[in-house]
C-alpha cells in the first residue's frame, strides 16, 4: 500500500511541477531521454523519463536500491536489448540522432557508449589481449597500432607505469582495483564518446575507490561520464550534475552543488539528509 | 543411549562411509583380479613331468604346467561318481596345461591328486611356442636339415636355437614381402581393374585407354612375378630344417623352424632369465598380430582399432554437439520446444546401445551406405564400398551414442559463463557471435572437454552396437596403412571390447584363451584410462587458462 501511496505522490509532484528537470545553465548537450518508459514484462521499472545529460561532465544517478538508475544507465547502450520480455517506449537521442531507431547498428552504437560494470569482468586473457579486445573486434590486427593503443589506454587508465612490465600476465592475476582500471582502459581504448560507470567502485577498497575517482575527473575532459551510485559523498566528490531517481521517476536533476545543498524536492532532501534510502 | 548415538549422526557417518568403501573394493577387486589373472598367463611356469595311475589303468606318464587346481569335498566327489575311500575328505584334482594338441587332441586335462604315483622337474624338458597348434612340451632329440640329422641330444637344443633365429629372420622377411610389397602391388593391380570397371561404364574405354591400363599392368605383373619367386624360394628355404621332439609317451615329432616362435626351458630358468621371458611375452601381446583364432599371439589390431575408432568418434562428436549445445543455450528462445528438446536429448542418453547399433546398420550401412556406393563407387559392384559395415559408421554410430553427454556437459558450461564477461564483450561494440567466438566458447572449453572425456569413456568400452556396424573378430588390415589414401574409412576393424567377447566365448580353445580375456580386459580399462587422462590433462591445462572470474 505504502508503496502505491509514494509512487502516486511522486507522480505527482512531477506533474505539478510540470517542467523538465533541467540543468540551470546551458552547456552542449550530448544525451537526451525523451519520454522514456521501460517495462520488465508487464512490470514498469521506467516512469517518463525526460533529460539531458551534458558533454564532456560527469552525470551521477543517485537514488535507493531498485529505483532504476542502473535500468536507465543501461538504456543508453542498449544493454536492455539483452535481457528478455523487456519493452521500451520513448526514445534516447545520442547527438541528435535516436539509439532506438530501427536503422542503428547496436554494436557500433556500443562503440560510440563504453561501459563499465560494478564488477570488474576482465576476459581471461592478457592483460594486452584486454585492453586490444575492442580493436580486434573491429578488424585492427595491425601490431603498431595495437601496442599504441594498449599503451595509450593503459596511461588514460592510469594502469601504465604499473602493468607496463606485465602486459602478457593474465588479467584475472591483477587486484580488484587493478582488474576495475583496467576494464576502463579496455573500454576508452576503441575511443568512445561516452563512458557508462555503474557503480564502478562499488566492490573495491576505500583506495581502489579514491584512484577510481581521480581517474574519473581525468577522463571527463576527453568523454562524457554517467555514473550511477549509491554512494551520495561519491556523486558530490566526481559529478557536476546530479540526477535523484525514486521509484522508476526522476525525481530531481540538477548542478550537483545546488541539489546537495538546495534540494528543490522534499523527497530528494529526505534521501540527502539519510531520512530513508 | 542408542537414540543418543543415533541422534549424534555417527550411524549415517558409518554408513556414508560404508558404501563409499564398498565402492571401492568392487573397484580394486575387478582391477586385482583382471591383473592377476591377465598378468600371470605371461610367466613362464615350470613344467612337471607325472607319474599317474589310476586304478585299473595302466601307467603313464605325463608332462604339462599346473594351471588350475580345485578341491571337491568328497561328499560331492561320490555324487559325481567318484569313488572316495573312507577316510578321504576332499578331491583334489589339478588341471594340466599338456599341449600337443595335434598329436593328443586337447590342450589341458585334468588329473586327481590321489593318483600321482611321482612328479618332478626334468631339466630338459623343453616348451615350444608354436605358430600352429598351440604348446609343445617334450625333449630335444635331434635338428634336422634337409633330411640329415645334424646335431643330437644336449647340442642340438643350441643348434635349435641359431636355427629358430634364422627362421624367424626369414620369416619377417616373408612377411615384409607379402604384406607390404605384394600387398601394394595387389592394391594397384585391383585399382586398375577397377578404373578399367570405370571406363567402361562411362563409355570410354577405347583403345587408348586398353592399351594404357595393360602397359600399367603388365609392369606390375612383371614386379609381382618377380617378387613371387623370391617369395617362393624363401618358402622352399623354410621347409629345409626341422627340430625333432620326443614326448612323454616315446612318439617323436618333427617341427619346422619356422613354425617356432620359442623354444625354452622352464625349469632351468633363473628369476631373470624368467623376467626377460615374460616381458617379451607381454611386448609380443601388445605388438603383435593374433595367430590361432586370437588364442595366441598379440593384439595390437584390437589396441589400434579401438584408438582409432575412438578418436575418429571424437573428431565427429565434439563439432556437432558443441554446436547444438550453443544453438539451444545462447540461440534458441527459452520455452516449451526448447525444454522438449532437451528432454529428448536426456532421454536419447539412456536409449540401449544395441539400438544405435540397428539403427546405424540399417540407416547409415544399408541406406547412406548403399547409396554412396550407387553414386560414387558404381565400378566396385557387385562388391559394396561403405554399403558395408566400417570404421567410418562405427564411428558415427558411437557419434550419435555419445552426442547427449557431450550436448549437456557444453550446456552446462555455456551457463556458467557469467553474464558479466558476455556484457563485458558486448559493451565493447562485439556482436553476440564475436562475444562467442572470441570469449564465451573458450571459457567454455573446459565443459566440452568433461563432455568428451565421458564420451570417450562410454565409446571405448561399448561392444554391441559395434558388432552390427564395422567390428570383425579378425581384421585382415589395419584401417590406416601406406596405401593412399592411407585412412582406410571403409574398413572393418578390430576392437578390444569384443576381443574379450570373441575370445572369450567364442573361441574353439577356450580354455587356452582364457588367461586372455583378463589381459585383454586390463588392456581395454588402461586404454580407456589412457584416452581419459589425455582428455583430463587437456581439460586442467584450458581450465587454469580460462579460470572463470572469483567472487
Amino acid at each position: 500500500m505504502t508503496t502505491n501511496e509514494n509512487r502516486t505522490h511522486a507522480i505527482n509532484m512531477n506533474s505539478i511541477m510540470g517542467f523538465r528537470q533541467k540543468p540551470e545553465d546551458s552547456p552542449e548537450m550530448c544525451i537526451k531521454v525523451d519520454g522514456l518508459n521501460l517495462f520488465y514484462g508487464e512490470k514498469q521499472a521506467l516512469h517518463n523519463i525526460n533529460m539531458e545529460m551534458p558533454k564532456q561532465k560527469v552525470t551521477a544517478f543517485i537514488g535507493p536500491s531498485g529505483c532504476g538508475k542502473s535500468t536507465l544507465l543501461r538504456c543508453i547502450n542498449r544493454m536492455n536489448d539483452l535481457v528478455d520480455c523487456v519493452r521500451i517506449e520513448g526514445q534516447i537521442l545520442l547527438e541528435d540522432q535516436n539509439i532506438y531507431d530501427k536503422s542503428v547498428n547496436v554494436a557500433a552504437l556500443r562503440r560510440r557508449v563504453g561501459m563499465v560494470f560494478q564488477k570488474p569482468n576482465p576476459f581471461p586473457k592478457s592483460i594486452f589481449e584486454n585492453v586490444a579486445y575492442g580493436l580486434r573486434i573491429q578488424g585492427i590486427n595491425d601490431k603498431r597500432t595495437l601496442a599504441e593503443t594498449v599503451e595509450n589506454a593503459l596511461r588514460g587508465a592510469a594502469l601504465w607505469d604499473e602493468m607496463k612490465d606485465r602486459l602478457n600476465d593474465n588479467a584475472l592475476g591483477m587486484s580488484g582495483g587493478q582488474q576495475q582500471r583496467l576494464v576502463i582502459a579496455r573500454a576508452i581504448a576503441i575511443e568512445p564518446e561516452v563512458l557508462l560507470l555503474d557503480e564502478p567502485a562499488s566492490a573495491l577498497d576505500p583506495i581502489s575507490t579514491l584512484k577510481i575517482e581521480e581517474l574519473i575527473n581525468e577522463l571527463k575532459e576527453k568523454y562524457t561520464i554517467v555514473i550511477v551510485t549509491h554512494n551520495m559523498q561519491q556523486a558530490a566528490r566526481v559529478s557536476d550534475y546530479t540526477a535523484f531517481m525514486y521509484m522508476g521517476e526522476l525525481v530531481e536533476m540538477g548542478l550537483t552543488g545546488e541539489l546537495f545543498t538546495n534540494p528543490k524536492k522534499k523527497h530528494t532532501e529526505d534521501y540527502i539528509t539519510g531520512r530513508y534510502g | 543411549m542408542i537414540r543418543l548415538w543415533f541422534k549424534s549422526g555417527s550411524p549415517w557417518i558409518w554408513l556414508t562411509a560404508a558404501a563409499v568403501s564398498a565402492c571401492l573394493i568392487m573397484v580394486l577387486g575387478v582391477l586385482s583380479l583382471v591383473t592377476i589373472r591377465g598378468l600371470g598367463h605371461f610367466w613362464p611356469a615350470n613344467v612337471a613331468r607325472i607319474d599317474y595311475q589310476e586304478p585299473g589303468g595302466q601307467q603313464q606318464t605325463i608332462i604339462g604346467e599346473i594351471v588350475d587346481t580345485s578341491s571337491t569335498p568328497a561328499i560331492m566327489a561320490r555324487s559325481a561318481g567318484y569313488k572316495m575311500a573312507d577316510g578321504e575328505t576332499d578331491l583334489l584334482q589339478y588341471q594340466l596345461k599338456t599341449g600337443n594338441r595335434d598329436l593328443t587332441g586337447a590342450d589341458f586335462r585334468w588329473i586327481q591328486a590321489r593318483h600321482i604315483k611321482q612328479q618332478d622337474y626334468p631339466e630338459n624338458l623343453t616348451v615350444i611356442e608354436r605358430r600352429e597348434w598351440g604348446n609343445f612340451y617334450g625333449e630335444p632329440i635331434a635338428v634336422k636339415e634337409e633330411g640329415k640329422t645334424i646335431a643330437t641330444g644336449a647340442a642340438a637344443l643350441a643348434i635349435a636355437l641359431d636355427k629358430m633365429a634364422e627362421a624367424k629372420l626369414l620369416i619377417d622377411e616373408i612377411k615384409q614381402l607379402e604384406k607390404n610389397e605384394i600387398g601394394k602391388i595387389n592394391y594397384a593391380i585391383d585399382h586398375l581393374r577397377l578404373q578399367q570397371k570405370k571406363l567402361e561404364l562411362e563409355n570410354r574405354w577405347d583403345a587408348a585407354a586398353q592399351q594404357q591400363l595393360a602397359a600399367e599392368k603388365a609392369v606390375y605383373e612383371t614386379s609381382y612375378k618377380a617378387l613371387q619367386d623370391k617369395l617362393a624360394g624363401l618358402y622352399a628355404q623354410t621347409k629345409r630344417s626341422s627340430l625333432v621332439m620326443k614326448t612323454e609317451s616315446g612318439v617323436e615329432a618333427d617341427i619346422p623352424f619356422f613354425k617356432i616362435v620359442r623354444i625354452y626351458q622352464p625349469n632351468t630358468m633363473s628369476v631373470l632369465a624368467k623376467l626377460s621371458h615374460y616381458f617379451s611375452k607381454v611386448g609380443e601381446f601388445l605388438a603383435d598380430d593374433p595367430r590361432e583364432a586370437n588364442t595366441e599371439g598379440g593384439i595390437f589390431p584390437a589396441i589400434f582399432g579401438t584408438i582409432v575408432m575412438v578418436l575418429m568418434m571424437s573428431v565427429i562428436v565434439t563439432p556437432f554437439g558443441v554446436i547444438a549445445a550453443v544453438y539451444l543455450r545462447e540461440y534458441a528462445k527459452q520455452g516449451f520446444t526448447t525444454r522438449l528438446i532437451r528432454i529428448a536429448v536426456n532421454n536419447l542418453a539412456g536409449v540401449p546401445s544395441v539400438v544405435y547399433g540397428v539403427f546405424g546398420l540399417g540407416f547409415f550401412v544399408y541406406i547412406l551406405g548403399g547409396n554412396i556406393d550407387r553414386l560414387f563407387f558404381p565400378e566396385y559392384a557387385p562388391a559394396p564400398v561403405f554399403g558395408t559395415p566400417g570404421l567410418l559408421w562405427a564411428s558415427i554410430t558411437l557419434a550419435l551414442l555419445t552426442l547427449p553427454v557431450v550436448i549437456v556437459s557444453t550446456e552446462e558450461g555455456l551457463a556458467r559463463i557469467p553474464s558479466a564477461i558476455r556484457e563485458g564483450s558486448l559493451a565493447l561494440g562485439a556482436t553476440k557471435f564475436e562475444t562467442l567466438w572470441q570469449t564465451v566458447l573458450p571459457m567454455a572449453s573446459p565443459a566440452m572437454m568433461t563432455g568428451l572425456i565421458l564420451a570417450v569413456a562410454r565409446a571405448a568400452g561399448e561392444v554391441a552396437p559395434l558388432m552390427l556396424v564395422g567390428v570383425v573378430k579378425l581384421a585382415p588390415a589395419l584401417p590406416l596403412d601406406g596405401n593412399a589414401p592411407f585412412l582406410h574409412l571403409d574398413r572393418k576393424f578390430m576392437h578390444l571390447g569384443f576381443h574379450i567377447y570373441d575370445v572369450g566365448f567364442q573361441s574353439p580353445n577356450v580354455e587356452a584363451a582364457r588367461p586372455l580375456v583378463y589381459a585383454t580386459s586390463l588392456l581395454l580399462v588402461l586404454v580407456i584410462v589412457a584416452l581419459n587422462l589425455a582428455a583430463i590433462v587437456i581439460r586442467n591445462n584450458l581450465r587454469e587458462k580460462y579460470r572463470a572470474l572469483e567472487g
